[in-house]
């Protein structure tokens, strides 16, 4: 018979509600599979997916919050008299972080209905090609069909499991922004960006706070730009140990934890008791209840995700999938939302408009933000070759730090470009305060296909901290001082 | 600085006249001593007051009354600035720039008196001159205005703490010190003769008045200041008159401050004794497009130049360029054109391009299409801060491929958002660009 729907869409995160309230604006009948399925500790949430409950916006108002203790004592040398002590209270903000996170999720459902998009809280997997079963959480089963199906289901935290403990113990980003109670001394095993981030935060809220790292930081982004990060991290107070990685996870007579780690470098094996570890180790994408075999949706062997082309198409007809959970695409909430909408826009709007996923700016969010577009120094030698391209740097410091006293020494900036005549800008990387806000307008300026002479006729705002990009002039290449100096 | 680096034989000569109420500094002009520099430190003191605020909604706890010391502030800025003037004096020593603390003035063809502090004349020739004398403020004209009242010249240094102020003006200066005193604790009115930001998008300056209304600035709108008088013992008396008719009100305050406009140094250097032309009502120097005055030895940059935007960022580069004319064989221009700026009001605005009013007067309002947007900060929802404040706009020509002519954006870290927009603009921006682009999630540039 005939499908219920026009488009089910399995996922209501990012990706997921884009494209369904796209979708719905062309009078197309509209559903949204959504369900969480607790973290091992028991942590769920509502409609919003990733980036609304356990990502970018709980993570982004906690960051805040380790900014605003700096502010406090930054106010000091401005003249504010505080009296001491100064202390944070981890329940204040956790209740007003999830307090804002809950008014989101309502925010969504109330779109959805806004929108005539259904909306069902169930967890979904597919029967055929064009039928989904939902189950509910008490068991009830709900059948569903649909003309066009798109997965959006996201990731969720990898769990160690060859480390003994580590599951019964451990938490996971998941966990951390809906604990009620302080964290305490913690440990984060692992760098990717979410470990960084978060170590960042609770240091900056008085958390004595330990990342253990095997290798190298953010893998895939410049790691000069990384070095830094972690550098000032380290200045900030974060404690990290390097080239370990940890062996178990115990629990102590006093409820604490005791980790037990080993140094690559040294051989020697290390403990120490925590209140809280929290593993960082990648995420794994949400497809093993799906039922994928069934329908014959390819997924890559290694890393479990969907495979999708330019389209967003999958190896089934009809079926197609969107954010985090496809195959090379950068995990980003703007992209799924972009890839989402356009595909809405392409299947029911008569576009022919694929989403150009290069260029795509990312901000880290630790205490010393770093954001970046386009292509590292590294990514760009080894595509072009160092002797075509040609890095201009500049150290800077911001003058809100100057009365504050704050080192500035990891404040840096590097452009990337061709050497060849029209000196095209293949990477801009900044770190400093409000680095996102920096680098979004130069990432459009990237999109247009900006060359340095551009950059360079364009007059700086004084006095701010991103003027600094349009005067770069000194180059990697010349050995000079890149310190600015002066007004 | 620039010059030096090709080899050039270069003086400069820097003199601060002193204020009617005596204050002067050290060398690097108006942005480092007494413009951009000191008040956007003064500024992200307010801003680090209204931290104290947010942070105890992110959990922060301390005790309740927080008070702002101006003294701490004053001075932790001049010492920053007297690093700065330190730091200019050593730069130009080092790179061979010979430094006159003399005010100059034309005598004769290639010839310049420079008078010290103590009055001892000396005589110098060059093959070129570079006037760049900038401006100072207005005073308003009427009874006691040099006596009692203050300027952005004396604010920044001003050795106690302004206590209940008058803020008599409406240009970004005066808003920008408002912001800031009020945000510091003070008790600010500000005393407007018609429209606020008069040459900025008068939309997005409503929207700034009101949010600084609404933040415990009181305005006072269509009046003028006509005496100033000492007052009760520590205080000054303005009298005030209507604009639209007889009505004068009265007032006391602590201190005014008196931002009304400045007018250009270039009335008493001689300028017509080597012939070059001014705008006689402004004072003005006109300049062709290589900053040459109608004196083909003499050119001229920064605040003094006619038509164009008084901004540190342009007076470097203008001056940057010119050099690399003269001495190295350059030929590029300094593009005055899409010239991004940012008020430090306590609601930030930065702009890039046409306001909407002047867009629609060169297009015609059937050929611009004007996007726009409310947006609530992430940082704002937790302490619950204004969630219908903040906005933003883009002007687009439809008929050049909807192009990006203007760009506005009222809210936190205007100045860092703006940057980037600038230099897209620069690369000919249009909106499906601008569309195609991808954001960084959450911040407010996206």
């Amino acid at each position: 018979g005939k499908n219920e729907y026009d488009l089910l869409i399995i996922g209501g995160g990012s990706g997921g509600l884009a494209c369904a309230k796209e979708a719905a604006k062309f009078g197309r009948k509209v559903a949204v599979l959504d369900y969480v399925e607790p973290s091992p500790q028991g942590t769920k949430w509502g409609l919003g997916g990733t980036c609304v409950n356990v990502g970018c916006i709980p993570k982004k108002l906690m960051h805040q919050a380790a900014l605003l203790g700096s502010a406090i004592k930054d106010a000091q040398h401005y003249g504010w008299n505080i009296a001491q002590p100064v202390h944070h209270t981890w329940s204040v903000m956790a209740q007003a972080v999830q307090n804002y996170v809950k008014s989101l999720n309502w925010g969504h459902r109330v779109q959805l209905q806004d929108k005539k998009v259904k909306y069902f809280n169930m967890k979904g997997s597919f029967s055929d090609p064009h039928t989904i079963r939902g189950l509910t959480k008490a068991g009830k089963e709900t059948i569903v069909t649909a003309e066009n199906i798109v997965i959006a289901t996201g990731g969720r935290p990898k769990y160690p499991m060859h480390i003994a403990g580590a599951l019964e113990y451990g938490i996971t980003s998941d966990d951390l922004f809906w604990l009620k109670e302080s964290p305490g001394k913690t440990l984060t095993p692992f760098v990717f960006n979410v470990s960084l981030e978060c170590a960042g935060f609770l240091t900056g809220i008085g958390l004595e706070t330990t990342v253990m790292m095997r290798s190298i930081p953010l893998r895939g982004f410049d790691q000069q730009m990384a070095s830094l990060v972690t550098e000032h991290m380290e200045s900030y107070g974060t404690k990290f140990l390097k080239r370990c990685f940890p062996t178990k996870v115990e629990k102590t007579e006093s409820n604490r934890l005791q980790v037990t780690w080993k140094n690559t470098d040294l051989r020697t094996e290390i403990t120490d008791s925590f209140d809280t570890v929290m593993w960082a180790v990648g995420r794994a994408p949400d497809t093993e209840t799906l039922n994928l075999e069934t329908v014959g949706v390819k997924t890559n062997s290694e890393t479990g995700k969907i495979i999708v082309d330019a389209s967003e198409a999958t190896s089934v007809p009809h079926i197609y999938a969107v954010g985090d959970i496809t195959e090379g695409r950068p995990e980003l909430t703007p992209t799924a939302i972009a890839a989402g909408k356009l595909l809405a826009q392409r299947l029911f709007g008569q576009s022919s408009e694929l989403m150009d996923y290069d260029n795509v700016p990312t901000t880290v969010f630790t205490p010393l933000e770093y954001g970046c577009v386009g292509l590292s120094e590294e990514a760009a030698v080894q595509c072009y070759g160092s002797d075509n391209i040609e890095v201009y740097h500049a150290y800077y410091k911001p003058l809100e730090f100057t009365v504050a006293e704050r080192d500035a020494a990891q404040c840096y900036m590097k452009m990337v470009c061709l050497r060849e005549r029209d000196q095209r800008i293949l990477g801009l990387h900044f770190i400093g305060p409000n680095a996102g806000e920096v680098i979004q307008g130069f990432a459009l300026g990237i999109k247009c296909g900006a060359t340095y002479p551009q950059l360079m006729k364009t007059i700086g705002i004084h006095p701010t901290c991103a003027e600094e990009i349009t005067k770069l002039h000194i180059t990697k290449g010349s050995g000079l001082d890149a310190t600015v100096t002066g007004c | 600085q620039e010059a030096a680096k090709y080899g050039k034989k270069v003086m400069v000569l820097d003199f601060v006249t002193p204020t009617p109420l005596g204050n002067s500094w050290g060398l690097g002009g108006t942005c480092v001593n007494v413009g951009c520099i000191p008040k956007k430190l003064m500024h992200q003191a307010a801003l680090l007051g209204q931290a104290l605020q947010d942070s105890r909604k992110f959990g922060w706890q301390f005790r309740e009354e927080v008070k702002h010391n101006w003294m701490t502030m004053t001075e932790s800025v001049q010492n920053y600035v007297g690093s700065l003037n330190w730091g200019y004096r050593v730069a130009l020593r080092e790179k061979n720039v010979t430094y006159e603390n003399a005010y100059g003035e034309f005598v004769g063809p290639h010839t310049i008196k420079a008078t010290n502090k103590r009055g001892v004349e000396k005589l110098y020739t060059a093959e070129r001159f570079l006037i760049a004398t900038g401006e100072r403020p207005r005073y308003l004209g009427i009874p006691g205005d040099k006596e009692y009242c203050i300027s952005s010249d004396d604010l920044f240094s001003l050795p106690y703490c302004p206590g209940k102020t008058l803020v008599v003006g409406a240009s970004y200066v005066a808003l920008e010190c408002a912001g800031f005193l009020a945000g510091l604790g003070l008790d600010v009115t500000v005393m407007v003769r018609s429209i606020l930001l008069r040459g900025f998008d008068q939309d997005i300056a409503n929207k700034i008045g009101e949010y600084m209304e609404e933040h415990g600035i009181n305005f006072i709108r269509q009046f003028v200041p006509i005496k100033i008088e000492k007052g009760t013992p520590g205080r000054l008396r303005v009298i005030a008159k209507s604009t639209k008719g007889n009505q004068i009100i009265e007032g006391e305050y602590n201190t005014v401050l008196l931002a009304i406009g400045r007018r250009c140094m270039t009335r008493k250097i001689g300028l017509d004794k080597v012939g070059v032309k001014i705008n006689e009502k402004t004072g003005k120097i006109p300049v062709n497009d290589e900053e040459q005055t109608n004196v083909p030895y003499i050119y001229a940059v920064g605040d003094i130049l006619q038509d164009k935007l008084e901004l540190t960022p342009l007076a470097i580069q203008a001056g940057r360029l010119l050099v690399q004319r003269l001495y190295a064989g350059a030929t590029s221009k300094c593009d005055y054109a899409n010239v991004p700026t940012t008020v430090f009001t306590p609601l930030e605005y930065g702009a890039c391009g046409y306001s909407e009013e002047t867009a629609v007067e060169k297009f015609g309002e059937k050929n611009i299409e004007v996007y726009h947007s409310h947006f609530w900060p992430l940082e704002w929802t937790v302490p619950s801060r204004d969630n219908n404040k903040c906005y933003a706009k883009i002007i687009c020509n439809i008929q050049d491929n909807e192009r990006v002519i203007g760009f506005h954006i009222l809210g936190p870290n205007a100045g860092e958002v703006t940057q980037g927009f600038a230099a897209a603009m620069k690369c000919g921006l249009t909106k499906e660009q601008l569309d195609s682009t991808i954001g960084i999630h959450p911040v407010c540039a996206e």
